[in-house]
This record gives structure tokens, C-alpha cells and sequence, in this order.
């Protein structure tokens, strides 16, 4: 995997960014900056409006105020690539879709029905995928029949390709063990360093957003602070949100 | 043609090839036969079993309103009614609000009840029975030039549109991440079947089309393991009840669409004890 040039993406500067939904405001005047480089965890209790800014950066959603893609001289980009591991995959889990079906779509123009991906440059640039999320043995198997772990990685492999300028990843709440979450955090972190992606991610694990990211954003329908794990977490607004019952 | 003719009455040891009308029957149905197994594919993995239902039924009110135009070639209204019914019903389906199925519901009966009416009124239905179970054997040469052209169209559009297709028929919010437009390719494909389903109306019969778009896609899942293989099988399947329905149906003197139809449902339980599990 290449590195990306110096000419690319080198920060997503949001703001004054908010997003009303009927007479409800989901989110009001968030200011922040995701960066090349970071792993910026998202954190909050339910409802604080996570997965919505993170719709608003994908462009999913209407929202007020600016979403800015400027490189290192602050220049806007318009086109950036940008890969997404969403939180749920809602599918028909009985489809005939295999992991080597699944990666093929967007890597190749040739219809996958009529052309093998199993063969030539594909099946070597798939399997080279599947291998850097450590997930070379689910190859074969239906995308239906994988474990929440396991399609989460084939998930981060489909969002690899190309290779983003930003990374948009949604963790799933639930069906993942801690072991196969920590798995998933260090290929992150190891994705950020390496390929130098600016990486916004929604976080429901405190003790290894600590160890692995480089920000934390703890959101309440507005950015309550920010900063770097240690920081966020000594604040009275963390202790509050997260141990108010402890 | 006559060429075609004489090559399959050597290639086939069989009575019922010497009539033309099962020669050209059987050059149909080798050609719908794939198309149906193709387009069933992906009608069958975006949960449109309703959807096409509801298609086949409105096919009464574009003959009405064919008639009603004054129209000779019934055709004309029947694929223009059924490709807007088809807009529609996408356009009322990717508003994702809960009754999608009552709306799909309300306009097929609507559309049944509405084409019944207009060809009642007078007492003269019986003259549209046919379109009710269709007739294969009635296809003319000139009718399987057309089914031929539109053949290759839906296999190119077809191979155009999968990749994106597939991705969509997974999960749309996924796919436009990915740069897919997704309401032009669901709605690229809505056209196809719509095309594909008003045109072998007439052959099939609006009691059946659907079966024969669902059957052989819903038995190829039972044993398909990725995409290529359902897609093959699909058609695979299709050919063979069509082929095999029409011969039978030839022997036992039976409509041959519900021949078909029947071969389909017993290729379906056949492979529904071998599914994966």
C-alpha cells in the first residue's frame, strides 16, 4: 500500500456544522478538525449525535455550515476519497454473495457474473486485501455466514480500496468480542500511521480509545471537549456522561 | 428461419419438432428461459417477489388502456404502463416508509381491477382471456426477432449495470458511499423486468409470469455459493423448465405455461433439500 503524496487530503476542518431533524436539533454548532494521521474517536452516550456527524461528513444528510477538505496549504479539495465501515450492514444474509464476490464490485469494472474474481490480478489484489485485515481464510464464504468480527474486517477491506485520504468508521455496539475489538483497533492504528489517513471513528470502548487514539471528541448533540484521551477523560463533563451512576 | 427449422428438426429425435409451432416455441423459450433466470437473480435478492407480482397483474390495464386508445398493438400501453408502474412502485419503495407492501398491495389490485373493468364493460373479456394464461405456441417468427434483440439489450445492459447492481441489491447506503447512483441503477433495473415481463405476457400469461421470474433464481440460492454460480444456475434452472414444461406439456396435452411453471416448482423443493444451511 502506497503512501499518499503530500498534495493530498491533510485535514476535514468542520464548521459551525448543524443538523435539524423536524423540530429536533441533532446537532448544533460542532467546530472540529479531523487530521491526516490522527485516529480521532467520536464518544458520547446514546443519542449524543455520533453516527449523525458522521453521515453529515459522508454527505448523507442535509446539514448547516461548512464540511472543508483542505490540503497542507489549506486549500479546499473537492473530490477526496473516502472509505466507510458502517456500523450495521443491514443485507439479505441468505444471498449467494461470497467475500471474494463482495471485495470484486469495486474493484473491477468487468461484471463479476460473467468474469471469474477468483482468477488473475483480482483474485491476487483481493487476497492481498483480505490478508492486511487478516482475513484470508473467509475468502470463500458467503458474506452471510460471517461472524460479526469477521465482517467487520471484510468491511474494512472494501472501504480500503482505493486507498482513502479519509476514513469514516462506525463500531458496532455489540456482536464483536474483545479480542476481535482490539484486533480491529490495532489495524487501525497501524492503517493511520502507515498510509498517513485522517480516521474519524465512532467509539464505544473507552480503555482502548485510551490506547489507541490520538483525539478524542466527546459529543452531546455539541462538543462538550476535545483533546487528547487523557485530557477528555479527566474533565467533569466525561466523569458525568460516563460514570454518573458509579 | 427455414434454416433454423431444418437444423433443429436434425438435431432433435423427437415427434413434436416436426410442428412449426413448436419450433418456434422452442426457440422461445430458449430465449426467455435466460432472461428470466438473469433478471430473476436479482428480483429475488432485493425481495421483489410482490413487486413483480403486482407488475404481471397490471398488465391487464395497459391492454385496457390500449384499447381504450384504440390502439392495435396492445404492446405499446401494456410496456408503457408497466415501465411507469415500476417507476413508481421504486420511487414509493425507497421512501422506506412501512407499507411499502400495502401501496405495492393497493396499486396491483387497483391496476387488476381498474384493466377488468374497462375490458368488461360490453361483455366482451373473453377476448383477453388468452393474456390470462398466455400461448407459447402462437409466437410468430417476426415475435422471436424482437424477443431476440431484446435478448442481447438486457445482457448488455445487464453486464453493464451488475457490479453496481449487486452492491445496491447488498445495501444501498453502502453502495452510494461508494459513488453508486443508486436510484438510477434500481431504477435501470425495475425497467428491464418491466420490459421483460409486459413482453412474454402474452407467451407466458399474467397468472404465471411471476413464478416463472422467481422460481428458478429462488431454486439457484438454494445452492449457489457466490454470485457466478447463482447466476449460471439461474438460467441453468430457467432453461430447463422451459424447455422441459413445453415438451411435457406437448406429450400430455397441457397449457404450456403452467407446464412450465409446475417443472419450475418441483426444481425449486428439488433443490431446496440440497440448500445450504
Amino acid at each position: 500500500m502506497a503512501k499518499k503524496d503530500s498534495g493530498g487530503l491533510c485535514n476535514v476542518n468542520i464548521k459551525n456544522l448543524s443538523v435539524r431533524k423536524g423540530g429536533d436539533v441533532l446537532l448544533d454548532n460542532i467546530n472540529i478538525s479531523f487530521n491526516c494521521g490522527e485516529l480521532t474517536a467520536l464518544i458520547g452516550a446514546n443519542g449524543a449525535g455520533k453516527t449523525t456527524l458522521l453521515r453529515a461528513v459522508l454527505g448523507e444528510i442535509r446539514h448547516d455550515g461548512e464540511i472543508l477538505h483542505e490540503d497542507h496549504v489549506g486549500k479546499n479539495i473537492e473530490k477526496v476519497t473516502v472509505g466507510y465501515v458502517p456500523q450495521h450492514l443491514e443485507f439479505d444474509r441468505g444471498s449467494p454473495v461470497s467475500v471474494y464476490d463482495f471485495l470484486a464490485l469495486g474493484r473491477t469494472k468487468k461484471p463479476t457474473c460473467f468474469f471469474s474474481s477468483k482468477k488473475g490480478p483480482l483474485k491476487t489484489d483481493i487476497d492481498a486485501a483480505l490478508q492486511a485485515v487478516g482475513g484470508e481464510h473467509i475468502a470463500n464464504r458467503r458474506i452471510g455466514e460471517l461472524s460479526g468480527g469477521e465482517l467487520q474486517r471484510v468491511l474494512l477491506a472494501q472501504a480500503l480500496y482505493p486507498m482513502p485520504e479519509l476514513m469514516v468508521l462506525d463500531e458496532p455496539v455489540s456482536g464483536v468480542d474483545y479480542a476481535a475489538t482490539e484486533q480491529f483497533y490495532k489495524m487501525i492504528a497501524k492503517l493511520r500511521s502507515e498510509n498517513h489517513i485522517a480516521i474519524a471513528m465512532v467509539s464505544h470502548d473507552l480503555e482502548l480509545v485510551r490506547r489507541y487514539a490520538d483525539k478524542v471528541i466527546l459529543l452531546n448533540k455539541q462538543v462538550l471537549t476535545q483533546g487528547t484521551p487523557e485530557e477528555v477523560y479527566n474533565t467533569e463533563a466525561f466523569r458525568k456522561i460516563f460514570y454518573q451512576n458509579a | 428461419m427455414e434454416a433454423v427449422y431444418a437444423v433443429l428438426e436434425k438435431l432433435i429425435p423427437f415427434s413434436f419438432i416436426e410442428h412449426d409451432f413448436m419450433k418456434n416455441a422452442l426457440i422461445a423459450v430458449v430465449l426467455i428461459a435466460p432472461l428470466f433466470g438473469v433478471l430473476g437473480t436479482m428480483a429475488v435478492n432485493n425481495s421483489m417477489a410482490f413487486f413483480s407480482d403486482a407488475l404481471g397483474h397490471s398488465a391487464l390495464t395497459g391492454i385496457a388502456l390500449g384499447v381504450l386508445f384504440g390502439l392495435k398493438n396492445q404492446l405499446v400501453s401494456m410496456l408503457a404502463f408497466g415501465v411507469l408502474l415500476s417507476l413508481f412502485i421504486t420511487k414509493v419503495k425507497r421512501a422506506k416508509t412501512a407499507s411499502a407492501d400495502t401501496i405495492i398491495g393497493v396499486f396491483s389490485s387497483a391496476a387488476v381491477a381498474l384493466g377488468l373493468f374497462i375490458l368488461s364493460v360490453g361483455g366482451g373479456f373473453n377476448r383477453y382471456s388468452q393474456y390470462l394464461i398466455g400461448d407459447i405456441l402462437s409466437i410468430t417468427p417476426l415475435e422471436i426477432v424482437m424477443l431476440a434483440v431484446v435478448f442481447v439489450v438486457v445482457f448488455v445492459v445487464w453486464a453493464l449495470i451488475w457490479n453496481k447492481l449487486l452492491l445496491v441489491s447488498i445495501n444501498t447506503d453502502l453502495a452510494a458511499s461508494r459513488g453508486v447512483r443508486v436510484a438510477l441503477v434500481e431504477n435501470v433495473f425495475v425497467v428491464l423486468v418491466a420490459v421483460v415481463v409486459m413482453l412474454s405476457i402474452k407467451w407466458i400469461g399474467l397468472l404465471l409470469i411471476n413464478s416463472l421470474l422467481i422460481l428458478p433464481a429462488a431454486a439457484s440460492r438454494n445452492i449457489a455459493k457466490n454470485t457466478k454460480q447463482y447466476l449460471a444456475c439461474s438460467v441453468l434452472l430457467a432453461l430447463f423448465s422451459c424447455v422441459a414444461g413445453l415438451v411435457l406439456s406437448y406429450y400430455v396435452n397441457a397449457s404450456a405455461g403452467s407446464t412450465i411453471v409446475l417443472v419450475c416448482a418441483g426444481v425449486f423443493f428439488a433443490t431446496y433439500f440440497f440448500r445450504k444451511k
